[in-house]
């Protein structure tokens, strides 16, 4: 499903003191199965903008299009219930959802309200709650026992048994551990490539944006301030840094190497292996020069 | 939460009601409250009516966003005058509708009620709207000191209302945090027969709970870190003090009191 904002503004509390326009005609495409990171500072209008996607909220202004649902000031989609089991949404700090009685309840949770049979519900918990890192031996306990990151993992369960073609990912590693952040972020990359998923990531990781999307978006003051493929945007390391932005940490390196030693290593997204070669390759090609 | 609920919402400001003792604004308002009610003529409501009107434009917050914050109490006004244009049958009738015989003391009666009613939320709205919960809660503990005499806990009072007057946005924010995420999950708040909509509450309400007592813990725990022990020896970084300004306001009010019962039997 393709997603369409067209000249999207929203205004917070219209007509009153407190007014607070968090989107400013925006216009953006993101045609299926590309895997987009949203960056921003804080209060630059990613989490408005993500909650247009699935018709929490209407634009004050403009037009959004997801597949074949439109989304107007003056027009909800009636099937706004059809749209929602299309787009999974996992919020900032989703495990604060919580609230069954065991954990195989809360998954199933979201799948039964859009109408699932009970075996395939029950087909995808034994799918998916592996595929998130939950013992199946978990499944009958109560999710409030549970540490932080497997509430997490339960949350995150959740909104994927509704199986949605677009998932839209809120910071959700924020406050986890290194490595439960790198697996929670593997498994939602290996997901998007073999459910063929649109993925909307909104971080403040830069690594992970570099790491995993394909196009990436960079939001300040509710517009879009530069966008496209990460080793283009990131390259413009000044422009990052006047909307308090920085580049990932291989680029500073690159950067900072470069000049260092006259020479012009370009990113390609390489792996640590690969960049190791080049930079071998380029000291050792100065040396035999001199 | 798109539409501000307005009771209980502060606008800042530097009008001369904003800049007020909260205890002259409160003292003033429950004398306000009772006096509504000795208004029994034309006189005597408008001069209740002007008054009310000059505090309202004095606190400078745009008259729309009054009105319309008072939005669920019109309702309530104007269920009050129909009921007594039904129910009173006094002086002289009117008209008919549909066999109803609508009499004229209804009509006053009914008016003077709604108009009553008004006053009342209005001001007492004017008390939130330019005041801040920390300014209202100082005054309600300072004006409650006398009672600690009889061993009265005015501290722990007036601390238990600056944690809730505090947490409401809080708490708003956090249910509509919840529920759009829940609704992201296929719950339907809005349509659908009465009990699936209860049921539907269940989703919202229980993170709800486990989260305000998170934070109930949380708070504890933070304040007793910051060495809080009670309201014994303890001094105020933001000292109420009476100026020249709210003595004249007050004496306004009298003024007004004065007149009002003075017209009282015209």
């Amino acid at each position: 499903m393709d997603i369409t904002f067209k000249d999207v503004s929203y205004i917070y509390q219209a007509n009153s003191p407190f007014a607070h326009k968090a989107l400013d005609h925006l216009s953006f495409h993101i045609p299926a199965g590309s895997f987009v990171a949203i960056i921003g500072h804080t209060g630059s209008g990613k989490s408005t903008l993500i909650q247009h996607l699935n018709g929490l909220l209407t634009p004050t202004e403009g037009e959004v299009q997801i597949g074949d649902h439109q989304i107007t000031s003056d027009k909800k989609p009636e099937n706004l219930k059809e749209l929602r089991s299309k787009v999974g949404v996992v919020f900032q700090y989703p495990e604060h959802q919580l609230f069954d009685e065991t954990v195989r309840k809360d998954i199933a949770f979201g799948p039964k309200n859009f109408g699932v049979s009970e075996e395939e519900i029950e087909r995808r918990i034994l799918e998916i709650a592996p595929a998130v890192g939950i013992d199946e031996s978990l499944l009958e306990r109560s999710p409030f026992d549970l540490s932080g990151g497997q509430m997490r993992r339960v949350a995150i369960a959740g909104v994927l048994a509704v199986k949605p073609n677009i998932l839209v990912l809120d910071e959700p590693t924020a406050g986890l551990d290194p490595r439960g952040q790198s697996d929670i972020m593997n498994m939602f990359y290996e997901l998007h490539q073999r459910e063929n998923l649109t993925t909307i990531l909104v971080t403040h990781s830069m690594e992970d944006a570099v790491k995993y999307a394909d196009h990436v978006m960079i939001m300040n003051k509710g517009t879009k301030y530069m966008e496209g493929i990460p080793e283009e945007v990131f390259a413009q390391q000044e422009a990052l840094n006047k909307v308090q932005l920085d580049v990932p940490e291989v680029i500073q390196f690159l950067n900072a190497f470069n000049a260092r030693f006259g020479v012009d290593i370009p990113f390609r997204r390489q792996s640590v292996a690969e960049l190791a070669a080049e930079i071998q390759h380029a000291l050792k090609g100065a040396e035999s020069i001199e | 939460m798109n539409n501000a609920i307005v009771i209980g919402q502060y606008v800042p400001g530097n009008s001369l009601i904003h800049r007020l003792d909260p205890r002259m604004k409160i003292t003033i308002i429950f004398f306000f409250v009772i006096v509504v009610f000795f208004a029994n003529n034309i006189i005597s409501y408008s001069i209740l009516t002007i008054f009310a009107i000059l505090t309202t434009l004095s606190t400078r917050i745009s008259l729309r966003f009054i009105l319309k914050g008072l939005t669920p109490v019109w309702f309530l006004i104007a269920f009050t005058f129909i009921l007594h244009l039904i129910v009173t049958k006094e002086g002289t009738v009117l008209f008919d509708v549909f066999g109803y015989k609508v009499y004229s003391g209804a009509l006053i009666q009914g008016f003077a009620i709604s108009l009553r009613f008004f006053l009342l939320i209005l001001i007492t709205s004017l008390l939130t709207l330019t005041t801040t919960p920390i300014e209202i809660t100082d005054a309600v503990e300072d004006l409650l000191h006398p009672l600690k005499k009889i061993k009265f806990p005015v501290h722990e009072l007036a601390l238990m209302m600056s944690i809730s007057l505090r947490f409401i946005p809080t708490l708003l924010q956090e249910t509509d945090k919840i529920s759009k995420a829940q609704a992201s999950r296929g719950v339907d708040f809005r349509t659908g027969p009465i009990k699936e909509r209860l049921h539907a509450i269940v989703p919202l309400l229980v993170p709800l709970f486990v989260s305000a007592f998170k934070r109930a813990e949380e708070l504890a725990m933070a304040m007793e870190a910051r060495g809080y022990q009670g309201g014994e020896g303890r001094t105020r970084l933001r000292q109420l003090k009476i100026k020249g300004l709210d003595i004249l306001v007050f004496l306004f009010f009298l003024a007004v009191v004065a007149a009002l019962f003075w017209t009282r039997n015209y």
